[in-house]
């Protein structure tokens, strides 16, 4: 069976290594074998010792975003004949701290996303007896594209701005906050729109795009950040223009 | 405060050649360097308004200074820079802009052409200007 190299990115702190290392493992090249299989061939056949995260091996729970060969990538998703003959560089994603090996943290993420307020605000709750909010299939339509994200990481990897500096709030967390204002039965918008037009929000974003060049899922990050820009803009002038309007 | 579990990760940096790194990176960074030739031009029509205020004299030494080839070679690199900050800023407009139309979403081919023609009336507005 032909073989590829997989060159995977070890840390393991717990052995006193104070950075990572990349160490060559022979995996066989199946045309059916994504990135993922040929770790979990790793972690089977060769080191039970390698950490990674994984689940559902079809790109829906975003859990396996790694770079590969320098790019954000699904490891699900990314085919390793299209990376043939190798040697195929496997590294933790980009501009997140490493727990170990391919394991990153993503706490900041989690408090970024919770921070822009990701659900359906209403002024007044409707009470549960009076039903569903409805929603025609053109409102959905408005929103669809950006509530396909699932939160795999990969945005804030390939953003440059997010390298540089951390406490920008970042695509995912932004496109998510878009997706709750273009939604007919959200009120809450003008409230994001006063976080996202905070410092560190929308305005840090540089419009490098490579978020969303590098999303699976054919969010576009970059495309809801420049819309949010647009409506903090408008907003900051009407409120200038008519600063007797109720907030 | 950081956990002695958080004291053990590896936090990588940037490295200062980032943009040399992906070729989008470079690109980004060429169109960011743009901005500056746009300042650049910007100058530039604030001298020539400054000497026009100030008579036919300084305003035919300040065509003088225009007419060295230096400048016309500085021009000309900055009219590639600029043309590049346009088109590219001209691309990128409809993915920042959703506009409606009675109630439908104006697909992003009709915006883009929308900026160009707005960009080719204005143009021929100032050649008519300058020409006429």
């Amino acid at each position: 069976m032909e073989q590829i190299t997989l060159r995977v990115a070890r840390y393991r702190p717990d052995d006193e290594e104070t950075e990572p290392a990349l160490v060559d493992y022979d995996v066989p090249l199946r045309p059916d074998w994504a990135v993922l299989d040929g770790l979990n061939y790793i972690k089977d056949e060769l080191d039970g010792t390698l950490s990674y995260r994984w689940s559902c091996r079809m790109g829906i729970c975003g859990s396996c975003g790694m770079m590969v060969d320098g790019e954000p990538k699904l490891s699900c998703a990314t085919f390793l004949s299209d990376l043939a003959p190798g040697p195929v560089r496997i590294e933790p994603l980009a501009n997140f701290p490493v727990i170990r090996d391919l394991v990153v943290d993503l706490t900041d993420f989690m408090h970024k996303l919770g921070s822009v307020k990701p659900w359906l605000i209403r002024e007044v709750e409707k009470p549960v007896e009076d039903g569903e909010y409805l929603q025609t299939p053109a409102q959905l339509d408005e929103f669809k594209q950006f509530s396909m994200c699932i939160n795999c990481m990969l945005c804030y990897a390939a953003c440059p701005v997010y390298g540089l500096d951390g406490s920008f709030v970042g695509p995912a967390a932004i496109a998510l906050a878009h997706r709750y204002d273009l939604d007919s039965r959200d009120e809450g918008d003008r409230e994001r729109l006063t976080i996202l037009a905070q410092p560190d929000g929308v305005w840090d974003c540089t419009f490098v795009g490579e978020c969303s060049t590098a999303c699976p899922k054919g969010v576009d990050p970059a495309g809801a950040i420049q819309q949010a820009k647009l409506a903090a803009a408008q907003e900051a002038v009407k409120n200038l223009l008519l600063p007797w309007r109720s907030r | 405060m950081i956990s002695p579990l958080e004291a053990r990760y590896y936090r990588r940096r940037m490295p200062l050649l980032w943009w040399a790194h992906r070729r989008s990176y470079a690109i980004f960074l060429v169109r960011e360097l743009s901005s500056a030739f746009v300042a650049l031009f910007v100058v530039e029509l604030l001298l020539l308004v400054r000497a026009v205020a100030r008579g036919p004299a300084a305003y035919d030494s300040f065509l003088d200074a225009l007419a060295r080839p230096a400048v016309i070679a500085v021009n000309l690199v900055a009219l590639a820079f600029v043309l590049l900050h346009a088109v590219t800023f001209a691309n990128l407009t409809p993915r920042a802009m959703v506009v409606r139309l009675r109630g439908r979403r104006v697909p992003s081919r009709l915006i883009l052409a929308g900026v160009y023609l707005g960009w080719l009336a204005v143009t021929a507005f100032l050649a008519w200007l300058v020409l006429s």
